[in-house]
C-alpha cells in the first residue's frame, strides 16, 4: 500500500487578468513508505504548488491526496495543519529558519506543533548533521550550507512519514549541495521516512532510484479558462 | 515551544519598541491610579485630618483660609479675634471643648502655634486617639518657656527633649528676625499623621507676648478650634446663624471637613484635566501596541508562514500575536504599579512635608483594580487587529 497516493488532483489559480490557470493536474501518483523520489520540473511547472498541496498548505480544487490512509483533501484547514505537524517534514530552498532563534531552538520549533519539544532529540539531530558545536548559533552566524543542515534537522524533528524538499540544493554551492542531499537522503533512510524532492536540477537524478518528470505527470494539464 | 514562549520571544526580539510600549502602558496605568485612587486618598486624608474638630471660629474672612490656617497650619491668618470671643464661644452649652490658637512665628520654617496645654493633654485628635509624647516628655505649662514639638518637625529640625531654640518672627523663616526668647523642648509628640506633626507648640501666652509683637494684641487669638458635643449638630447650625449670618465680625467654618471637601470640589476641573490626560495616555499606549504589533506583522509574514508550514494552526498564530499584546500590557501594568508606588510615596512625602497629612498609596481603591483591568482590555483590543492579520497570513505566498 502506498504511503502517499494522489488521484485526479487539480489546482487552479486566478491570474492577474482574472483567468483561471491550471497549475497542477495529476491523474495518479504514488509514493511508497521509505521511497525516495525526485520530481523534476522547470520553473513555474507547479513543483512548489504540488508540495504545498501534499503538505496541506493549500487546498486542492479537485481530487484526493491520501497520506497514510487519510485523504487530506477531506480535512478542514486545522485538520490539515495537525496532519502536517505530525506526518510531514518540509525543507525549503531558502531554508526558512527563524532569525531570532538559535539552531537548536529552530529545530525545537519544528517539534512544537507536532510531537512536542524533545531537546535531546533536537541536539542529536543537529549533531547528526554536523552542527553539534553550533547549537546556540543564530542563523545569521551560519553559512548557507549550515543553514540548510539546520533546516534538514528541523524537517526530521517530528519523526515524519514523508519529507518534502523544495529545491533544497538550489541556493548551495556544489560541495554544500552534495552534502545537503546526502544528509537528507541518509537521514530519511535512518528515520524510515519517504522523501519527495522537487528540483529543476537534472544532475540530481543519479542519486535517486525513482525520477519523475513533472511535465509528464502534468501532461493532461489544460491551458486557461475564464472564471465563470 | 509553547505559544506563550514564542510570544515572549517576539517581545524580546523587538526590545526597543517593546520597552517603549511597555513604558507607555506603565505610564498610563500609573497615571490612572494616581488620578483616581491617590487623589481620593488625598481627599479623604485631608478631610480626615481636621484633628477631631467640628469647626473653627476665626476673624471675618474666608472659611477656607481660616480652616487652612488653624487646622492645616497653612496659609496666613486672616486677622485676630479677641480673647473674649474665645471665652464666649467656649461657654456655649453644646460645645464640648474649645481651644484658642495664636500664630505668627516660626522656627526655621516650621510654624510655632500657641495654645493651651489642655489641647495637647485632653483632646482626642481622632476617634479614641489622644496625643502621646515620646518617652520622658511632658506638655508645657501655661506660662512656661517650654515647647512640645510635632514628630515630623522634630525629625526635620533635629530637636529632642531638653534642646533649646529661639523662635523667628513671621510665618516664613528669616534668619535676621530672631526673637530673644529661648524655649526648651519639654516633649516630642508621637506621629499622628495629621498637620499637628509639623508644628512647634508653645503656650499661647508665648505667641501673644513675644518680643516685637504688638502689645495691644497681647490677649488676641488667631482662631478657636471647636469640638461639639456628640449629636449636637443643631448647635452647628445655631452657631453658623449666630456668627455667619447675624454677626459680621467673626466667621465660623463648620463643618470643618466640608470646607476642605468644597475646596477639592472647586479644583475638580484640574482633576478632569488630569483624568483626560491619563485617558489620552491610555489610548496612546493602546495605539502603540497596535502600531508595533501591526508593523511587526508586516515584517513577520514570513515567520508566520514558516510557523504555519511547521504545522501551527491559524488559531495558534492568532494566539501568539494576541499573547504578545497581553504580555506587553501585563508587563506595563506591573511597571505601572511600580511607578504608582514610587510616585505615591514621593508625593506622600512632599505632602507630609508641606502639610503634615500622611498619605498612603496602599489604601485600597477600586481604581487599583479597574485601571489595570482596563489597560489589559485596551491591550487585548489593540492586539486583535494584528492577531487577525496573523490569522489571515497566506502561507504559500509568504514562504520564500
Amino acid at each position: 500500500m502506498s504511503l502517499l497516493s494522489i488521484k485526479n488532483l487539480l489546482k487552479r489559480y486566478a491570474s492577474a487578468t482574472g483567468e483561471m490557470t491550471e497549475i497542477v493536474r495529476i491523474a495518479s501518483f504514488q509514493l511508497s513508505a521509505g521511497e525516495q523520489a525526485l520530481l523534476r520540473g522547470e520553473s513555474g511547472s507547479g513543483k512548489s504548488t504540488l508540495l504545498n498541496l501534499i503538505a496541506g498548505i493549500v487546498a486542492a480544487d479537485e481530487g484526493e491526496i491520501v497520506i497514510d490512509g487519510v485523504d487530506i483533501c477531506g480535512l478542514s484547514e486545522s485538520g490539515r495543519d495537525a496532519r502536517r505537524a505530525r506526518s510531514l517534514g518540509y525543507v525549503f530552498q531558502n531554508f526558512n529558519l527563524l532569525d531570532g532563534y538559535s539552531c537548536i531552538e529552530n529545530v525545537e520549533l519544528g517539534m512544537s506543533f507536532g510531537s512536542g519539544v524533545d531537546r535531546s532529540l533536537a541536539r542529536h539531530l543537529l549533531e547528526r548533521v554536523g552542527l553539534g558545536n553550533r547549537l546556540d548559533y543564530r542563523p545569521d552566524q551560519l553559512s548557507q550550507g549550515q543553514k540548510q543542515r539546520v533546516a534538514i534537522a528541523r524537517a526530521l524533528a517530528n519523526h515524519p512519514k514523508i519529507v518534502l524538499a523544495d529545491e533544497p540544493t538550489g541556493n548551495l554551492d556544489p560541495s554544500n549541495a552534495k552534502t545537503a542531499l546526502e544528509l537528507i537522503q541518509s537521514l530519511c533512510r535512518e528515520n524510515e521516512a519517504a522523501l519527495l524532492l522537487v528540483s529543476h536540477d537534472a544532475s540530481l537524478a543519479s542519486s535517486f532510484e525513482t525520477v519523475i518528470d513533472l511535465e509528464e505527470l502534468n501532461e493532461t494539464k489544460h491551458g486557461t479558462e475564464a472564471i465563470s | 515551544m509553547k505559544p506563550v514562549t514564542i510570544a515572549m520571544r517576539g517581545i524580546r526580539e523587538r526590545l526597543v519598541s517593546s520597552v517603549i510600549t511597555i513604558g507607555a502602558v506603565a505610564l498610563a496605568c500609573s497615571l490612572l491610579m494616581l488620578v483616581w485612587a491617590f487623589k481620593k486618598e488625598a481627599e479623604q486624608s485631608f478631610a480626615g485630618a481636621s484633628g477631631g474638630f467640628d469647626g473653627v471660629l476665626g476673624p471675618r474672612g474666608s472659611k477656607l483660609q481660616i480652616v487652612l490656617n488653624a487646622l492645616y497650619h497653612l496659609d496666613e491668618s486672616p486677622g485676630l479675634m479677641r480673647w473674649a470671643d474665645f471665652e464666649q464661644v467656649a461657654k456655649f452649652p453644646a460645645i464640648e471643648a474649645a481651644y484658642p490658637i495664636a500664630v505668627g512665628d516660626n522656627y526655621r520654617g516650621y510654624r510655632l502655634v500657641g495654645t493651651t496645654p489642655e489641647y495637647l493633654s485632653n483632646h482626642a485628635f481622632a476617634e479614641g486617639r489622644q496625643f502621646e509624647l515620646e518617652s520622658g516628655g511632658a506638655v508645657f505649662e501655661s506660662d512656661s518657656m517650654n515647647a512640645v514639638v510635632g514628630s515630623f518637625a522634630a525629625r526635620r529640625l533635629s530637636l529632642e527633649k531638653g534642646d533649646t531654640f529661639n523662635p523667628y518672627h513671621g510665618l516664613i523663616y528669616n534668619e535676621s528676625a530672631k526673637h530673644q526668647e529661648t524655649y526648651t523642648v519639654s516633649g516630642v509628640l508621637k506621629p499622628t499623621g495629621t498637620p499637628v506633626d509639623k508644628v512647634v507648640w508653645i503656650p499661647i501666652s508665648g505667641i501673644q507676648n513675644m518680643s516685637g509683637h504688638n502689645p495691644n494684641a497681647a490677649t488676641d487669638v488667631s482662631a478657636v478650634l471647636i469640638k461639639l458635643k456628640k449629636g449636637a449638630n443643631m448647635a452647628g447650625f445655631q452657631l453658623d446663624m449666630l456668627y455667619n449670618k447675624q454677626g459680621d465680625r467673626l466667621t465660623l467654618a463648620w463643618p470643618a471637613n466640608r470646607t476642605i471637601l468644597q475646596f477639592f470640589d472647586k479644583i475638580s476641573w484640574f482633576d478632569k484635566i488630569l483624568q483626560a490626560v491619563a485617558a489620552l495616555v491610555a489610548v496612546i499606549a493602546g495605539g502603540s501596541i497596535l502600531a508595533i504589533l501591526y508593523n511587526a506583522m508586516n515584517e513577520r509574514k514570513r515567520d508566520i508562514a514558516v510557523l504555519r508550514a511547521l504545522g501551527a494552526k491559524k488559531s495558534t498564530v492568532f494566539a501568539i500575536s494576541l499573547l504578545e499584546a497581553v504580555g506587553m500590557t501585563l508587563a506595563g501594568v506591573v511597571g505601572g504599579f511600580a511607578i504608582y508606588l514610587i510616585l505615591g510615596f514621593g508625593i506622600g512625602e512632599v505632602v507630609q512635608r508641606e502639610t503634615g497629612v500622611a498619605l498612603s498609596p496602599f489604601t485600597g481603591n477600586a481604581a487599583m483594580i479597574w485601571a489595570p483591568v482596563g489597560m489589559l482590555g485596551i491591550g487585548i483590543l489593540s492586539g486583535l487587529l494584528p492577531a487577525i492579520k496573523a490569522y489571515r497570513t497566506e502561507v504559500s505566498k509568504n514562504l520564500l
